[in-house]
């Protein structure tokens, strides 16, 4: 007999039939794949913590070793300057490490403390919005809690070559040696449309072309710097 | 080889080419090619995305009911790509962050509808593999050159290397902001083709 493929029934049992097969290949393909992935996507945080205090070009294989030995406390604090969790102590990746960046808010804040070549640093992790999605990244600050060490920014989908450039250490480096905070405590450091820097000390040069990234950067940091601020003015 | 299958893989190269002629997927050769090298990433996953939808639609198409053929379509399509964007994750951590939000994208890439509608469905595995792979490559080559323009004008740099010599920049000579505004990518999408077509038209 020759299968009617027209029929309603056969049409029915064959797309269950389908949805079925995939179902079951995606979530065979999902576990599989999860342990890999996620200990790629904490690599990968690792590396732009690492970024965001001038270590760079790391091998994917050191960067655990590195972390451990730079990253001295992964503590959660929150808006009000309260230290919520010390940090884990041996790992440095289960407490503020441990949130996720879409978790990140005024009541649970992380924060790094690292030592970069017997210097204290606090490293800020950030989360905004650009032009097309998320945005986030980490600013390192010296133990003056003012002075900008390093800084680290990435994207979810910024167009490429413009809002993209972000990412790319030129932009990042940018803001090394500015200063975070003006003499009466409120956030200064900010990203400026480019080539319109007045005041050199805490303004950076945003990207031509990608003026609403340049400016979701600026929102971000100085909500974040914000929201740091209780803490560190305690430090 | 012989001359169908032949034909099946070289006429998607610049005959049929599916941005050249059949004009589809035009939108994300317009979006991901600032730079050479996501253009060259994007067209390789474009590449085995079609090469193996075509070999799985066309080895299922006979069993395939005609109403809902184009859902069938786009359920393989849509798993074969999360999967590679799953392995991409797992294999390719970096890569897959640089692509970001194309690789879903590729769901919606109408190379993939169209060579899936207009060959898998009538033609035997072996061909269609070979078809989407002619595809898949003459998407990318076309990705491939308009991103090696963009970049070399546009940032003066090919792959993150800087091409144009400083002595030049000393001289005077600066870099074009238009090449990296996806405008451009459709001007300069527009004169491959008219290069193209005077070439092709000759015979």
């Amino acid at each position: 007999m020759k299968l009617n493929t027209n029929s309603n029934t056969y049409t029915f049992l064959y797309a269950s039939g389908v949805v079925v097969v995939v179902a079951f290949l995606l979530a065979f393909a999902y576990a599989g794949l999860k342990e890999r992935s996620d200990a790629n996507e904490r690599i990968d945080k690792k590396q732009q913590i690492l970024a965001a205090l001038n270590i760079r070009g790391l091998d994917k294989a050191d960067v655990e070793a590195k972390y451990k030995d730079v990253v001295l406390q992964d503590m959660i604090v929150n808006a009000k300057g309260e230290t919520l969790n010390e940090g884990t102590e041996d790992t440095k990746d289960e407490a503020g490490f441990a949130i996720d960046r879409k978790d990140i808010n005024a009541e649970s804040l992380p924060l790094y403390v690292c030592n970069v070549d017997g210097a204290k640093k606090f490293v800020l992790p950030m989360v905004g919005k650009g032009l097309w999605g998320g945005i986030w990244g980490f600013v390192a600050l010296d133990e003056d809690g003012t002075t900008v060490f390093g800084s680290y920014f990435s994207h979810e989908s910024e167009t490429a070559g413009l809002g993209a450039l972000i990412k790319e250490q030129k932009f990042q480096e940018a803001f090394s040696g500015k200063q975070a905070f003006a003499a009466d405590g409120t956030a200064a450091l900010t990203v400026v449309k480019s080539g319109n820097v007045q005041n050199a000390a805490c303004e950076v040069d945003g990207i031509t072309g990608a003026t609403l990234t340049s400016n979701g950067v600026r929102d971000m940091i100085k909500e974040y710097l914000g929201l740091y601020t209780a803490f560190l003015s305690k430090q | 080889m012989d001359a169908k299958l032949k034909q099946a893989f070289t006429e998607p190269l610049s005959l049929n080419n599916p941005i050249l002629i059949q004009v589809l997927g035009i939108c994300s050769a317009l979006a991901v090619n600032a730079q050479l090298e996501p253009a060259i990433v994007m067209g390789l996953s474009v590449t085995v995305i079609t090469a193996f939808s075509n070999l799985i639609i066309s080895l299922i198409r006979k069993t395939i009911p005609n109403r809902i053929r184009i859902i069938i379509q786009l359920v393989v399509v849509a798993a074969l790509v999360t999967i590679v964007s799953m392995v991409l994750k797992a294999f390719a951590y970096d890569v897959s962050v640089q692509l970001s939000v194309y690789v879903g994208l590729i769901i919606t890439n109408c190379i993939l509808m169209g060579r899936l509608e207009a060959f898998a469905m009538s033609n035997g595995p072996l061909a269609s593999l070979l078809d989407g792979i002619g595809s898949g490559l003459g998407y990318a080559w076309i990705l491939v050159v308009v991103g090696a323009v963009r970049e070399l004008f546009g940032a003066g740099t090919l792959l993150g290397f800087q091409i144009i010599p400083d002595a030049c920049y000393e001289a005077g000579y600066v870099n074009n902001g238009m090449m990296t505004m996806p405008a451009m990518a459709l001007i300069i999408v527009g004169c491959v083709i008219w290069v193209h077509r005077i070439f092709t038209s000759k015979n």
